[in-house]
């Protein structure tokens, strides 16, 4: 889990699954949805995750804190210390 | 013109919100904390934030400063990491003892520099001093790099390790003036500590004007209502500008006229005092076209 509930920022949490899955709810989804899909599957991407299940609760963050937070969510997940900065 | 450097304003590295706006402040400096600021458990998603931030376009504008965890933490590296890569102008070293504690932090910045393909030498480094060694050794700190940008006094570790506690002052006296001694016989910056008590304005404005007299460049500051206060402390007055104009005017007609003395009103006019007159008009053009 990484993140938190208050304006500007986001909620994301990660749990075991065989295949690759993300829920988002956001306070802002009518306007920027399709923007915020699009940020949290480029990072999971570029990290190469290919399973899990990503519930993101988002309260209006930008992309760059959406990025952050999936990407520490993901190195937490992963139990990952060491951090290839090429991927993000 | 140099940019004046009067105000660097703390930012959590862990607070998203304030990270995604603080840049509507407008203080000289910003500085992301990765250390005192943010909790245990948050240290490795501050360092992204953080990170992220650094590359918004607001920020690319304007100066800014991230304060590393000392390096003899499991956090410092990792955080240096994040912060050069990131594009920080400045990394600031908490409590340095000693000039090898920044000849450390170099020797990794190079390191760092040099495996992401940034410039080698665009990283500058500010030593924050927090203890009585820091403040024996700031000449050896200001010194010790060419890299070196500026030094900060912190207080409240200071004055523990003083075995005193913060009060009208004195307790900084001798800190004050020797980090401010080391700054500028190395020709680098100086910032004075954080005011705490963000709701009381008269005894902030009282220690900004005594550290405007003193020499400091600026001060750090841990809440954005400090910035307006500060600024309008450290313009000039309009009195100082309009002498420090017939100062200047005097020094350059002496200039074109071939004179070697400067005199104005029948006075000679040190070349001090025209240096002096200089700084003042520069602060006020530079003051004028910053924020506030």
């Amino acid at each position: 889990m990484c993140g938190t509930l208050e304006s500007n920022d986001l909620l994301v949490k990660v749990e075991p699954r065989n295949e690759l899955e993300v829920v988002i709810s956001s306070v802002v989804m009518r306007q920027f949805g399709v923007r915020i899909r699009q940020v949290v599957d480029e990072t999971l991407q570029r990290m190469e995750v290919t399973h899990g299940l990503f519930v993101i609760e988002d309260k209006g963050a930008l992309d760059c804190t959406i990025q952050a937070r999936v990407q520490t969510a993901v190195m937490r997940a992963s139990e990952c210390e060491e951090l290839d900065w090429s991927v993000l | 013109m140099k940019k004046p450097r009067r105000s660097m304003l703390f930012i959590p590295g862990s607070n998203a919100a304030m990270l995604s706006t603080a840049f509507v402040y407008r203080p000289d400096s910003i500085m992301f904390d990765l250390e005192d600021a943010v909790s245990l458990r948050a240290k490795d998603s501050a360092r992204m934030l953080v990170y992220h931030a650094l590359q918004l376009p607001m920020y690319r504008e304007m100066e800014t400063v991230v304060r590393i965890n000392p390096l003899d933490t499991p956090f410092g590296h990792k955080d240096l990491e994040a912060a050069v890569r990131g594009g920080a102008e400045i990394i600031r070293l908490p409590k340095t003892d000693c000039a090898e504690d920044v000849l450390r932090l170099e020797r990794e910045v190079e390191g760092i520099e040099k495996e992401c393909g940034r410039k080698a030498g665009s990283t500058r480094l500010m030593a924050a001093i927090e203890s009585a060694s820091g403040v024996v050794n700031a000449l050896s700190i200001a010194t010790s790099t060419p890299r070196m940008d500026s030094i900060a006094l912190a207080g409240f570790d200071y004055v523990v390790d003083m075995q005193t506690q913060r009060g009208d002052g004195m307790e900084l006296f001798y800190a004050r003036c020797a980090v401010l001694h080391a700054a500028r016989a190395a020709k680098i910056d100086a910032f004075d500590v954080v005011f705490s008590d963000v709701n009381d304005d008269e005894g902030f404005l009282k220690e900004v004007n005594l550290i405007k007299r003193l020499g400091f460049n600026g001060k750090s500051l841990i809440n954005p209502r400090q910035i307006e206060l500060l600024h309008q402390a450290y313009m000039p007055s309009e009195e100082e500008v309009a002498k420090a104009k017939r100062i200047v005017e005097a020094a350059l007609e002496a200039e074109r006229a071939g004179h070697g003395v400067v005199s104005l009103n029948g006075k000679m006019v040190d070349a001090p005092v025209v240096l002096s007159a200089r700084r003042i008009l520069d602060l006020a053009r530079s003051s004028r076209a910053s924020a506030y």
